[in-house]
């Protein structure tokens, strides 16, 4: 269950947030203590328990298939930090 | 301070529809409320000037006798709701500048009913926090202070802006967002109402998202009959939410009778901690004999999973946070780090813009659901779900409410449990069993601490029974008569 | 088992091969979002809030889609399961708008299935289905448009998805290639899926290990979004040969995710070296489990349409074509179809001939599909009605049947205007013959001698001399008379 430093590096990896070096200690130790208060959950004995698959007891609803309007393109990329010529545009991914 | 910033919604509506105000009389008014409390930070974008705008139709309305639920009515607008065209950003830097073109299920429910917005109120960030300390925009001050020291307190959260902003009466009510007790534990603190719905009784369309099992829209009010008037104009089915459920909106504020004759009580034995603070317990007691000299019949139940509700929560809001938040990573809207890589891009982005508690969060839900640790996790965290559920449904065949105390402590200073997040999270100790079971909530402010701080006491109630819910909680806002105010209020006063 | 080898250095290897086919649905709106799906739109002109991940925005479920999982399900033979659940696949790329793909891991709506491949030495195979479920496409990220950065369109971004898994149950690059094109005509055949691979609705992720045959399983490699089916065949021809050239030099094969490079014929490892992805599956919040109606569902089994392989039964039942013969003809249901309007009333083996000779060489050198043929179903049987009352030769019919697909018009129409009728008037016929053995003294002799060969030239210089209109039988028949003296 511990989070060393490695993990920590991993987890950001996943999660894409850059975390710096010296912040990794300090994370693996409040991670830790959180993770160390929630594993109580182990003591209840949950054989046989449905996860809660859903908090509403409803199935899930479906709808018709009709095409609707789209978002105007000028709409859909006004926020972008970098869109050109109708695409989003970002960095490529260097090896 | 204007008489126009005491009034309750009912008092206000009462008073526009005899005409002996104006929509534009009332929205000035508070206008320049919120002008004067800008230290408390509760808005952390004013809209006056639509304010105005929005205030000058509904008067036109009114005077076509067309008047909606709400008509005229200020309110302040969780910075969690997007609101079109207008600054919508979870009070977090990463959705900085984000101004939505579209409107959400709840909002359009609320202007349709002819109320009028004075600003994006505070927040923690992506509603993260029981104090409103996370938000991007600083932190919100409780207009109530301590007799004995003159410390600013933390207004709870994370619908700290909120709550603070009815408290201060610089709005007549506020919408707020409750996961794991983000109404009603900052109304405790700040001596107001706060209801979370039954989930699925609001939409959460267009409501930026935490954590989609838990979150709730709901409003903050300084009356339960408020409440009740703000639920009905809120709630209702939206074909846009898979979860939204399809059940007919009462007239919640019709159902207000106060009579509680045979209401069966449960009070939860599991609620009553060790160490819990004295004046918090009697409160509580408290609580339980006005019920019963009403005629109600008091119930000892068990809830046997409790405690382990606010660990379970702590797996599962940040398990589905952690999914939520994927989406903001500069390519589309919102804050971008630029770099000549991508990964770099993704990774500075999301570092710069999201803060500490956001960052914690997210890592903690990115590991439970890693490789490996699912099950232990994330699967057990969704089983004891089914066992604190199965713990209400059960004592629900016995009783049709619960009482419990709504926070395990009144308000704290700014800066206090800032280093152990766990002590921040046990703040949502008595609001998180409901959450993890979908249950509806209501926190009615019933006395004050020692320091003259108040506190809250909270009603459960059957999913869908929220009539019943602020039936009890009128009776015990009756039973209490809290009229104390804020000390920001009172040194205005006069 | 097949008996597929590959020729190693050191002996011979077996290929194991499974493929993941995702089929875009044939559907008006997105799986989760009401954004159109029309192909070859503008650049993010498709695409709505939802798909976009707008900070507030919630899926719901297109019925379309759902019901056509279950329909394609229930024409691979497949268990549909009632109670399903959606689940987020979690990752980050700019196509992804959202940061996850909602996908189905563990709780798929259908399970186990089979179908049957034909081969092209007339043998069938089963292969078996792992599964299908639904899915939501990404975008697409186009790297080569600027040379620092990427586009992205997200007009595909939303779009349904069903991936259908194969057992490893293909040995060899024929079969994958057959069985692609069965799952493809099973889709089209129901309308699920349009199945045009060269528009990617109908795209191919290849996994292909190599093993000593009889072995246990060796470790594979998977070739992503392969988008045709000679591709596909080439690509698993190259891999495994790759591996196995990796495994007899002593080395070990390392899982990767591969593309194929059509232009060198190669497959490479694909350019960002994620380590193996931690997708962090989880159900979707957003979504509550799909549960399905079993009635619904045997409704839906009962409207299928004729499935290709009942109808290749069908048809060496009832026109007694062999079970080749039979398969091409059902492989597309337009084919299927036309060569059905054209056999009403008329021999099938006959009208098999010539939708599998005539017609398809002349389409497939116009690159044509069938639904737009030049000779109609109607126009065709003309044609084959007149080679069947012998008033056209074969040769002849041919070249009327050119006359047709060239200019148009019907056959009767055409044997008229150029007087092509074939000539059975045996007065005719003996002064042809007459003349031709008058002509080639020499050649009667040697035929009378016993070169009995010679009269397949005897009866083609008939055919020359009448430029091909005369009955051949008919002038066969009376050359052997009279030329046996």
């Amino acid at each position: 269950m511990a989070i060393d430093k490695a993990t920590v590096l991993r987890i950001a990896k996943l999660a894409r947030i850059e975390v710096s070096d010296e912040a990794t200690d300090g994370l693996a130790d409040e991670l830790n203590a959180i993770l160390a208060w929630v594993e109580q959950l182990s003591e209840v004995d949950t054989e046989g328990v449905e996860p809660m698959s859903s908090v509403v007891a409803v199935t899930l609803p479906q709808r018709a298939d009709v095409a609707g309007v789209a978002v105007p393109r000028e709409d859909l990329l006004a926020d972008a930090p970098n869109a050109e010529d109708g695409f989003f545009v970002v960095p490529k991914v260097i090896e | 301070m204007s008489v126009l910033t005491d009034l309750t919604i009912t008092a206000a509506r009462a008073g526009l529809e005899a005409r002996e105000f104006s929509a534009r009389d009332l929205t000035d008014a508070h206008i320049a409320a919120a002008e004067a409390a800008r230290e408390l930070n509760t808005l952390v974008f004013e809209t006056f000037d639509l304010a105005r705008t929005q205030a000058d139709a509904a008067d036109k309305r009114l005077a076509a006798g067309e008047g909606g639920l709400l008509e005229g009515v200020p309110l302040a607008i969780k910075d969690l709701y997007c609101t079109r065209g207008v600054h919508s950003t979870a009070c977090s830097h990463i959705l900085d500048g984000f101004e939505p073109p579209y409107e959400s299920t709840v909002t359009e429910n609320l202007w349709r009913e002819g109320a009028v917005m004075l600003g994006k109120a505070n927040m923690d960030e992506f509603a993260m926090g029981s104090a409103n300390v996370t938000s991007y925009y600083g932190n919100v001050i409780n207009p109530w202070r301590r007799h004995s020291d003159d410390k600013p307190l933390v207004p709870g959260g994370s619908s700290g802006g909120s709550a603070a902003a009815v408290a201060a009466h610089m709005t007549l009510a506020a919408t707020g967002t409750d996961t794991g007790g983000s109404i009603r534990q900052p109304a405790a603190f700040c001596g107001i109402v706060g209801l979370k719905p039954t989930y699925g009784r609001c939409s959460r369309w267009g409501l930026i998202a935490f954590a989609s099992s838990l979150d709730q829209a709901g409003p903050l009010t300084r009356s339960v009959e408020d409440a009740a008037l703000m639920l009905r104009a809120m709630a209702g089915y939206d074909a846009k939410d898979s979860t939204s459920v399809n059940v007919p909106v009462p007239d919640y504020a019709a159902a207000l009778s106060g009579d509680v004759k045979g209401l069966r009580v449960g009070v939860p034995a599991e609620y009553r901690l060790d160490g819990m603070p004295e004046e918090i317990e009697t409160l509580w007691s408290q609580g339980v004999d006005w019920f019963k000299a009403a005629g109600a019949d008091i119930v000892d139940i068990s809830l046997p999973h409790t405690k382990y509700s606010l660990p379970a929560y702590y797996i599962v809001a940040p398990a589905e946070c952690s999914s939520n938040l994927a989406r903001y990573d500069g390519v589309r809207y919102g804050l971008r780090e630029a770099d000549s890589d991508l990964t770099h891009m993704y990774e500075r982005t999301r570092a710069k813009g999201f803060g500490a508690e956001v960052q914690r969060r997210i890592m903690i839900g990115t590991y439970v659901l890693s490789a490996g640790y699912y099950d232990a996790y994330y699967l057990k965290a969704q089983k004891l779900r089914s066992l604190i559920a199965r713990d209400f449904q059960t004592a629900f065949e016995k009783v049709d409410v619960v009482l419990t105390p709504t926070a395990p402590s009144a308000a704290f200073a700014v800066g206090e449990k800032m280093d152990d997040p766990i002590a921040m999270y046990l703040n949502d100790i008595f609001t998180v069993p409901a959450s993890m079971a979908g249950l509806p909530g209501i926190s009615v402010p019933a006395g004050l601490s020692h320091d003259g701080l108040p506190l809250g006491v909270q009603l459960l109630g059957q999913p869908f029974d929220e009539a019943r819910m602020l039936n009890a909680a009128q009776f015990l806002e009756t039973a209490a008569a809290f009229t104390a105010q804020p000390k920001w209020l009172t040194e205005r006063a006069g | 088992m097949s008996s597929y080898r590959i020729e190693g250095e050191s002996g011979e290897w077996e290929m194991v091969v499974g493929l993941e086919i995702h089929a875009q649905v044939a559907s008006h709106a997105k799986l989760f979002s009401d954004a159109p799906t029309d192909f070859g739109a503008g650049a993010n002109t498709q695409v709505s809030l939802v798909d976009a991940a707008m900070p507030g925005m919630l899926p719901v479920i297109n019925s379309e889609c759902v019901k056509q999982a279950v329909r394609t399900g229930l024409a691979l033979g497949a268990e549909v399961n009632l109670y399903s659940v959606f689940d987020r696949k979690n990752y980050f790329y700019p196509d992804l708008p959202p940061g996850y793909q909602i996908s189905q891991f563990s709780q798929p709506i259908v399970g186990h299935g089979e179908i049957e491949i034909d081969l092209e030495n007339g043998e069938t195979r089963r292969i078996g289905i792992t599964r299908l479920h639904l899915e939501m496409d990404a975008g697409k990220s186009i790297h080569d448009m600027r040379n620092d950065a990427t586009c992205v369109d997200l007009n595909r971004a939303g779009v349904a998805l069903m991936e259908i898994v194969s057992e490893p149950d293909i040995c060899s690059p024929e079969e994958a290639g057959a069985y692609i094109r069965k799952i493809r005509s099973i889709v089209r055949c129901i309308g699920s899926c349009d199945g045009n691979m060269e528009q990617g609705s109908l795209r191919c992720d290849v996994n292909v290990s190599v093993r000593r045959p009889g072995a246990s399983l060796g470790t594979r490699c998977e070739i992503k979004n392969v988008n045709s089916v000679r591709f596909v065949m080439k690509a698993l021809e190259y891999e495994a040969l790759r591996q196995v050239e990796i495994l007899e030099e002593g080395g070990k094969i390392d899982q990767q995710t591969r593309l194929f490079d059509a232009n060198q014929g190669v497959t490479r490892n694909m350019r960002s070296k994620e380590e193996a992805h931690d997708y962090r599956y989880f159900p979707d919040p957003d979504l509550l489990p799909l549960e399905l109606d079993s009635d619904w569902v045997e409704r839906l089994r009962r409207d299928l349409p004729e499935l290709p392989d009942a109808k290749k039964q069908r048809f060496m039942a009832e026109y007694g074509l062999s079970a080749e013969d039979s398969g091409v003809l059902v492989a597309e249901k337009e084919t299927a179809e036309y060569f059905e309007q054209v056999t009403v009333g008329r021999d099938g083996k006959l009208v098999a001939n010539w939708v599998m000779g005539e017609l398809f060489a002349a389409l497939n050198a116009a690159g044509l599909e069938i639904a737009v043929s030049p000779v109609s179903a109607v126009q065709l049987g003309g044609l084959v009605d007149r080679v069947a009352d012998k008033t056209l030769s074969r040769r002849i019919a041919k070249e009327v049947f050119e006359i047709m697909f060239e200019c148009g018009g019907d056959a009767d129409a055409i044997i008229e205007a150029r007087g092509l009728k074939q000539v059975s008037d045996t007065g005719a016929i003996e002064a042809l013959v007459d003349q031709i053995i008058a002509d080639n003294s020499d050649k009667v002799a040697e035929y009378r001698s016993g070169k009995d060969k010679l009269m397949g030239w005897f009866v083609g210089q008939v055919m020359k001399a009448s430029q091909g209109k005369v009955n051949p039988q008919i002038a066969n028949d009376m050359l052997t008379e009279k030329l046996s003296g």
